[in-house]
C-alpha cells in the first residue's frame, strides 16, 4: 500500500479554497462584511442566499472578477487574492457562470475547445472529448450546431461540459438551476453529483434551496453580507431559519 | 459510438488534402490570370485589379477586428497613413527629398535613406503594428461605442500629425514623385499572403479566443483567456497588414498627402466590412471586389447613352445615387451582408453540390 490510513485521511479532509475574512465592496457600498468559507476537497459545498445576499459578488471575488477590499483567498494553500481571471483559471478554479454565458454563435464543438483552451496535447483533448461526450450525449449528437441553438437546460450542460474540458480542481456553479424546468434541475444535479465522485470539489451557489441542500455535504447560509448559518446540508434543510426564509415561512403557516 | 462518428470527421485526412490541392490549384488560377491580365488588359483594368487587391487586405485585416473579434475600431485610416509614410519616406531618394521639402528640409538620418520597396514595406507594416501595440493599452480600457471614439480620435490624431510634422512628412504638401513600384504581382502577392496568414489565423485556438472574446468577454475570461493580450495582439496584426496595404498605395498612386487619409477611408472599408458580412473573411473579399470593380462599372450612368431609340445624356454623381440604392437593398434582404458569418470552404461546395445533384435526380 502506497498510502497509510493517515495520509488517506489528511488528503480527504484538506481543504480546496479558504475565503478568510473577505471584504468586497462596490463604490461605497459594502457587499461582503468579512465572510469566512471553507470548501474541502472532493465536497460539494454550497452557500445559498437570497437576492442581493452577495452570492454573485463572493464568486466575483474568487474568481477574480473583483478586487476585494481585504481578507484572503487561498486556493489549494496557494493565496489567489488580487489574481487575474485567467490566471485563476490555469490553476484549476473553474467558474461557471450565472446565466451559463456560453458563446452563442460558435459551434458545441468550438464551445467545448474553448474550455480546453490551454490544452495542446491532441491525446488529451481527444480523452477529454471522449469524457465530456460520455457524460452528456446530447452534446455529441449536435457537436455542429451552434451553442445558441440549444434550449436553456442544454446550454447548462454545454456550460459544465466547457467548464469540465479545462480539467478543474475545483469548479464554483453559479445558480446551475437558474430558469431551467425542475425536471431537468433534477438532471443538473444528479450530473453535479457525479462530477463530484470524479474527484472534482463543487463550490455551489443556489437559490433552490431544497435541490442543493439534498446534494451539498456542507453548507453556508449567507444574508447581508455575512455568514448567518453553516452546518452540513441535511441539518440545514431541517433548520428552521432555512425554511423560514426559503420555502414560504415554514410551519409557522400550518 | 457517436463520439467516434465526430472524430472521424476531423481527422480525416484524405479531405484535407484534397482540400490543400484544390485551394492550390485556385491559386496557380488566380495566378495564370494575374498573368494574362498583365500581359493584355488596358492600364484602367489593371489599375482596377491592383485597387481591388490593395482593399482586399484592408478589408480583411480590418474585418479581423470588427468582425470576428467584435470590437468596434475605426483606425484603419491611421494605419494606413502610417505605413503609407513610412514605406514613402523610406524609397524616397535623397535628391527627391530634397527637391520637394520646400518648407522645412527632412530631418538628418531620413534625408539619406533609401531603401529597396520590398524592406520599405516590412518596415511600414512593422512600425504601423508597433504603434498599434502601443495603442493597445490606452485603447482597449474601453469598449464598444467608447471604443469606436477613441479609434476615431486617433485618426485624427495621425492626420494632424501628418500635417504638423513637416520636416518628416512635408505637411500638408505631402510626398511626391514616389516610384510606381506596386504592379498586380506585388499587389496580389501581398493580398494572398494576407487572406492565408487570416485565415489560418482565425482557424486556430487563437481565432477561437476571438470568437469567444466577441460573444462574451467574462466567458472568455473565465475560459482563461487573456482577452486583453488577444485584443492587442490582433490589432497589431491586423495593423501590420494595414500598414504594408499603406505601403502599396502609396507606391500605387505615387502621391500622398494628409488629407488623403481621412475619416471616408474607414468609412469605406466598413461599408466593404459590413456587405461582405460581419466576421466572414469570404464576404470581406467579395464584398471588396464587388465595390471597388462596381464603382468602376456603375460609371456608365454617368455617360450620355442611347437605349430603345432613348437618348440618355449622363447625370454626374449617378453613380453613387445607384452605389447607394444597392446598399440600402443589401441592408434591408441581407442583414447579415453577403455572406453572413459563413465562409466558404471546399467541403460546403461538395455538400452543396452533392445536394444539387440529389434534387436533380441523379
Amino acid at each position: 500500500m502506497a498510502h497509510t490510513w493517515e495520509q488517506i485521511l489528511t488528503e480527504h479532509k484538506t481543504t480546496m479554497l479558504q475565503i478568510e475574512d473577505l471584504h468586497v465592496s462596490y463604490g461605497g457600498i459594502r457587499a461582503i462584511k468579512g465572510i469566512s468559507i471553507d470548501v474541502g476537497s472532493r465536497e460539494i459545498v454550497c452557500l445559498l442566499g437570497s437576492n442581493g445576499a452577495g452570492k454573485s459578488t463572493t464568486v466575483r471575488a474568487i474568481s477574480g472578477l473583483e478586487t476585494p477590499q481585504s481578507g484572503n483567498i487561498l486556493f489549494a494553500g496557494k493565496s489567489i487574492k488580487g489574481w487575474a481571471p485567467h490566471k485563476i483559471q490555469r490553476l484549476g478554479l473553474v467558474h461557471v457562470p450565472e446565466g451559463r454565458k456560453i458563446f452563442a454563435n460558435l459551434t458545441i464543438r468550438e464551445n467545448l475547445l474553448m474550455g480546453a483552451y490551454h490544452t495542446r496535447d491532441k491525446v488529451v483533448l481527444r480523452q477529454l472529448f471522449e469524457r465530456v461526450y460520455d457524460t452528456f450525449p446530447i452534446l455529441a449528437s449536435r457537436s455542429g450546431q451552434l451553442g445558441g441553438t440549444l434550449s436553456g437546460g442544454e446550454q447548462q450542460m454545454l456550460a459544465i461540459a466547457r467548464a469540465i474540458m479545462s480539467r478543474p480542481r475545483l469548479l464554483i456553479m453559479d445558480e446551475p438551476s437558474l430558469g431551467l424546468a425542475p425536471m431537468i434541475v433534477a438532471n443538473v444535479f444528479e450530473i453535479i453529483k457525479r462530477i463530484r465522485d470524479e474527484g472534482v470539489t463543487i463550490f455551489l451557489i443556489e437559490q433552490n434551496v431544497n435541490v442543493a441542500l439534498k446534494i451539498a455535504d456542507y453548507a453556508f447560509l449567507l444574508e447581508n453580507g455575512v455568514v448567518s448559518l453553516e452546518g452540513p446540508g441535511y441539518e440545514l434543510i431541517e433548520d428552521e431559519r432555512v425554511k423560514q426564509a426559503y420555502m414560504g415561512g415554514g410551519r409557522s403557516n400550518n | 459510438m457517436s463520439s467516434q462518428r465526430i472524430f472521424r470527421k476531423d481527422f480525416n485526412s484524405t479531405t484535407k488534402i484534397r482540400n490543400k490541392v484544390l485551394t492550390l490549384l485556385s491559386v496557380i488560377v488566380l495566378l495564370g490570370f494575374l498573368f494574362y491580365a498583365d500581359r493584355n488588359l488596358d492600364a484602367y483594368s489593371v489599375r482596377i485589379l491592383q485597387n481591388i487587391a490593395i482593399f482586399i487586405i484592408l478589408a480583411v485585416s480590418y474585418n479581423l477586428i470588427n468582425g470576428i473579434m467584435g470590437q468596434f475600431s475605426l483606425a484603419p485610416n491611421a494605419f494606413l497613413a502610417i505605413g503609407a509614410y513610412t514605406s514613402a519616406i523610406f524609397t524616397l531618394s535623397p535628391e527627391e527629398k530634397l527637391r520637394s521639402f520646400i518648407i522645412e528640409p527632412m530631418i538628418w538620418p531620413l534625408s539619406q535613406i533609401s531603401l529597396p520597396f520590398s524592406l520599405s514595406l516590412l518596415i511600414a507594416g512593422i512600425v504601423t503594428a508597433f504603434v498599434a501595440l502601443l495603442m493597445a493599452a490606452p485603447v482597449f480600457r474601453v469598449r464598444g461605442d467608447y471604443l469606436a471614439i477613441v479609434t476615431l480620435g486617433f485618426g485624427e490624431v495621425v492626420q494632424v500629425l501628418a500635417n504638423n510634422l513637416v520636416s518628416l512628412t512635408n505637411g500638408s504638401l505631402g510626398l511626391k514623385g514616389l516610384y510606381p513600384f506596386t504592379n498586380l504581382w506585388w499587389a496580389w502577392g501581398v493580398c494572398i499572403f494576407t487572406v492565408f496568414c487570416t485565415v489560418r489565423l482565425v482557424n486556430s485556438s487563437y481565432g477561437r479566443a476571438m470568437k469567444a472574446v466577441r460573444e462574451d468577454e467574462m466567458a472568455a475570461e473565465a475560459m482563461g483567456i487573456n482577452a486583453f493580450r488577444i485584443k492587442t495582439f490582433t490589432f497589431a496584426f491586423s495593423a501590420f497588414f494595414q500598414g504594408v496595404a499603406g505601403g502599396l498605395l502609396a507606391h500605387l498612386i505615387t502621391t500622398i498627402s494628409p488629407s488623403l487619409f481621412t475619416f471616408m477611408f474607414t468609412f469605406n472599408l466598413l461599408i466593404i466590412i459590413v456587405i461582405g458580412g460581419l466576421g466572414s473573411i469570404t464576404g470581406s473579399i467579395l464584398a471588396a471586389i464587388l465595390i471597388t470593380w462596381g464603382g468602376e462599372a456603375l460609371r456608365v450612368f454617368e455617360e450620355p447613352s442611347t437605349f430603345f431609340g432613348f437618348h440618355y445624356e449622363g447625370i454626374p454623381g449617378m453613380r453613387m445615387v445607384i452605389f447607394s440604392a444597392i446598399l440600402i437593398v443589401v441592408m434591408i434582404f441581407a442583414r447579415g451582408g453577403i455572406m453572413g458569418r459563413y465562409e466558404f470552404t471546399w467541403d460546403g461546395l461538395f455538400h452543396w453540390f452533392k445536394r444539387k445533384l440529389l434534387i436533380l435526380g441523379i
